[in-house]
């Protein structure tokens, strides 16, 4: 019933040609568009503004030196020579051409990588924490889980049209890095008399109807998830709305239904499940854990480190973009793709490379897409950091700004996206450059801007500490910003300021909140969301629309 | 009184290349806004469409667009169809570049 195996080269050649054939039928005049297009988003082709867009999975975000270059590989010859790394971990190319996507598929599969189901109302690519396996505040590492996932949730019969996409977050850490509270299911792993499980979070979600996930059960023991899973989706697939999209997703379900009552019928329909799954569980995690197994690290001293960091340049860099490892002769590297100026998760071909070369020979060979479309090396030794450093720097990957205000996200928008309402890309471009030029965001600190081009929200705008939300009014570019989002274990949705800004108008507000933070703050150690908690709106709305008697009269 | 239609042209994008592409009079696709056929009678438009989409076999997803009559040809009215007839603004790919690449062969640089 369930597909418990990897996805092999014989299954993933068998999917390709019957892509290629399907695409050859498109082109010969034998499938309409009305009929290829379901096939061509199955294998995560997209029509957009200028171009196809193939979208590529990277389940749970990881990957290894191969499979980056096989990414810079298909960059380079069958796209501009960049992609596209989005919040869900995925890959995008913007710019292939109908003939050459089963090419591409083929290339993907050499290195046991695929398109597949990263569209379509099913159980969508499961996201982890990007610091799984590697981070020192983690229970462990939740990648096995992840996968167990993905596998259950492959082709299951059940689950392959449910009222609306799924999506699932899961964290192994109690510092949630994962946005789970955002997503349709959110696992938070738990210790609990000394068994490892999962606190269920359910029904959140951004889009049209921001929500924060509720707790359903505040521990599922690790052996008992996917029945527990299995119910949650059974429940939600026999209420779940169909007759209308915009209220299909668990969180409206949720709503609707009660929290107790839907609570209720997943632990009625956990009865079954729990029988049927009976064992499963723990002889598939054994194996699948079998194959995350970390890897075997050389510590050794830190000095070459500690001299490094006399270098003030090496040392701002080490300071945002390092994290603390378990191991504590390993750091923790995020390498960010948001130079100043520069699309926020682009990444050339050659910058592929270099980081595959960095993987290989300093970081046991392993890498990770955030969802804040950066890139990871999740285990470095520190004595090795001076050598990785100079290499980034050398290809325009060592910007020192990860957690501050130009580390935007920003989603596609209306430079690429159908869908989209307004830009985002140069928003962001212009936002960063503006923080750059005034040389103030080490000041400002840890501070989250998160842009979307349209109300479907890939931008998380919602939970940014300022959100930027982009739209169409009146057949004029418009921003509206929201303040005060959370995307951790403390998760909030951000709050409307008011009337939204031009095109022209929005970086300078943005600049103004910034300044005003600066102003209004305690002391340098309370952040920009302390100082929103602590004083609330007035004080940003002011430096948005200036005082408030002036606004009245306005 | 009827409401005054607000001119159109039809775009889609190429089956192949995915581009942006635009319906002209002789019923042929350009890849040239200002090639396109400018609608500016309702009933006419409606008739297009219906030539236009007949042609699923070289292109997908016509629809009209509003446009305004330019002294080259039609020009985008709404923002959107103007960063279609142009690219990204991210990079200078799509139709820009396009652009200056002919400019280039036309002046034979
Ligand atoms: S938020 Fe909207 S514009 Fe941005 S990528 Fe998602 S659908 Fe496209």
């Amino acid at each position: 019933m369930y597909r418990y195996d990897e996805f092999d080269t014989a299954f993933l050649a068998k999917r390709n040609a019957q892509f290629r054939a399907q695409v050859e039928r498109r082109i010969d005049g034998s499938l309409t568009e009305d009929e290829f297009k379901p096939l061509r988003l199955m294998n995560g082709l997209y029509l957009q503004l200028h171009a196809y867009m193939l979208r590529v999975a990277i389940p749970y975000g990881s990957l290894d030196a191969q499979k980056l270059r096989k990414l810079a590989e298909l960059a380079e010859r069958w796209d501009k020579g960049y992609g596209h790394f989005t919040t869900r971990q995925n890959i995008q190319y913007n710019w292939p051409k109908l003939r050459d996507v089963p090419d591409m598929l083929d290339a993907l599969a050499e290195v046991g990588m695929h398109a597949i189901q990263t569209s379509g109302n099913t159980i969508r690519n499961v996201t982890a924490d990007h610091f799984a396996g590697a981070s020192a505040d983690e229970i462990a590492d939740p990648r096995p889980y992840a996968e167990l996932i993905r596998q259950w949730s492959t082709d299951h019969p059940e689950f392959q049209f449910l009222p609306r996409k799924f999506k699932i977050a899961i964290t192994g850490s109690p510092n949630d890095r994962a946005v789970t509270r955002a997503h349709d299911i959110g696992l938070r792993m738990l210790e609990r008399e000394g068994q490892t499980g999962f606190e269920v979070i359910v029904g959140g979600g951004l889009g049209r109807t921001p929500m924060v996930g509720k707790v359903i059960r505040d521990f599922v023991p690790e052996n008992e998830l996917l029945p527990y899973l299995e119910a949650v989706v059974h429940v939600y697939n026999q209420h779940g709305r169909r007759d209308n999209k915009y209220k299909a997703r668990i969180k409206i379900t949720v709503h609707e239904n009660g929290l107790d009552t839907i609570r209720e019928q997943v632990e009625a329909a956990f009865e079954r499940t729990r029988a049927e799954f009976e064992g499963v569980d723990e002889r598939v995690i054994a194996r699948i854990r079998a194959r995350f197994r970390a890897p075997d690290l050389v510590g050794g001293e830190t000095q070459a480190y500690q001299d490094a960091r006399l270098d003030p340049v090496f040392r701002s860099w080490a300071d945002t973009n390092l994290a603390e490892h378990k191991d504590p002769d390993h750091a923790i590297v995020t390498i960010s793709l948001k130079a100043h100026g520069a699309t926020p998760g682009d990444a050339t071909a050659g910058q592929m490379r270099v980081m595959a070369e960095l993987a290989e020979q300093y970081g046991y060979d392993e890498l990770r897409i955030s969802h804040q479309q950066n890139v990871i090396l999740p285990h470095v030794r520190k004595s090795d950091l001076p050598a990785v450093f100079e290499e980034l720097k050398a290809a325009g990957l060592a910007t020192a700004n990860i957690g501050l205000a130009s580390d935007i996200i920003a989603c596609p928008g209306m430079d690429y996206c159908a869908l989209a309402t307004a830009r985002s890309i140069p928003v962001a471009q212009q936002l960063a450059q503006r923080v750059e030029d005034l040389r103030i965001e080490h000041e400002v600190g840890p501070l989250q801007i998160k842009i979307s081009g349209c109300i479907n929200a890939c931008g998380h705008h919602h939970v940014g500490h300022i959100g930027i939300l982009g739209l169409d009014r009146g057949g004029v570019e418009t921003y509206q910003i929201t303040l005060g989002g959370d995307a951790t274990e403390t998760a909030e949705i951000g709050q409307r300021t008011g009337p939204g800004f031009s095109y022209e108008e929005i970086v300078p507000a943005i600049e103004r909140l910034m300044l005003a933070y600066l102003e209004v703050r305690e002391d340098e150690t309370e952040t920009f969301l302390e100082a929103y908690r602590r004083l609330g709106v007035a004080p940003f709305k002011e430096a948005l629309y200036g005082p408030e008697k002036q606004r009245d009269a306005a | 009184m009827p409401r005054p239609f607000t001119p159109k042209i039809i775009t889609a994008n190429a089956l192949l290349e995915g581009d942006v592409v635009y319906f002209t009079e002789n019923g042929s696709w350009s890849r040239n806004m200002s090639e396109a056929e400018l609608l500016e009678d309702e009933a006419h438009a409606t008739i297009r469409l219906i030539d236009a989409e007949q042609q699923g076999h070289i292109i997908v997803g016509a629809y009209l667009a509003d446009a305004k009559s330019g002294p080259k040809g039609p020009e985008p009215v709404h923002f959107r169809e103007s960063f279609r007839a142009r690219g990204p603004s991210n990079y200078l790919h799509g139709k820009q570049a396009d652009a200056r690449s002919d400019a280039r062969s036309n002046d034979n640089y």
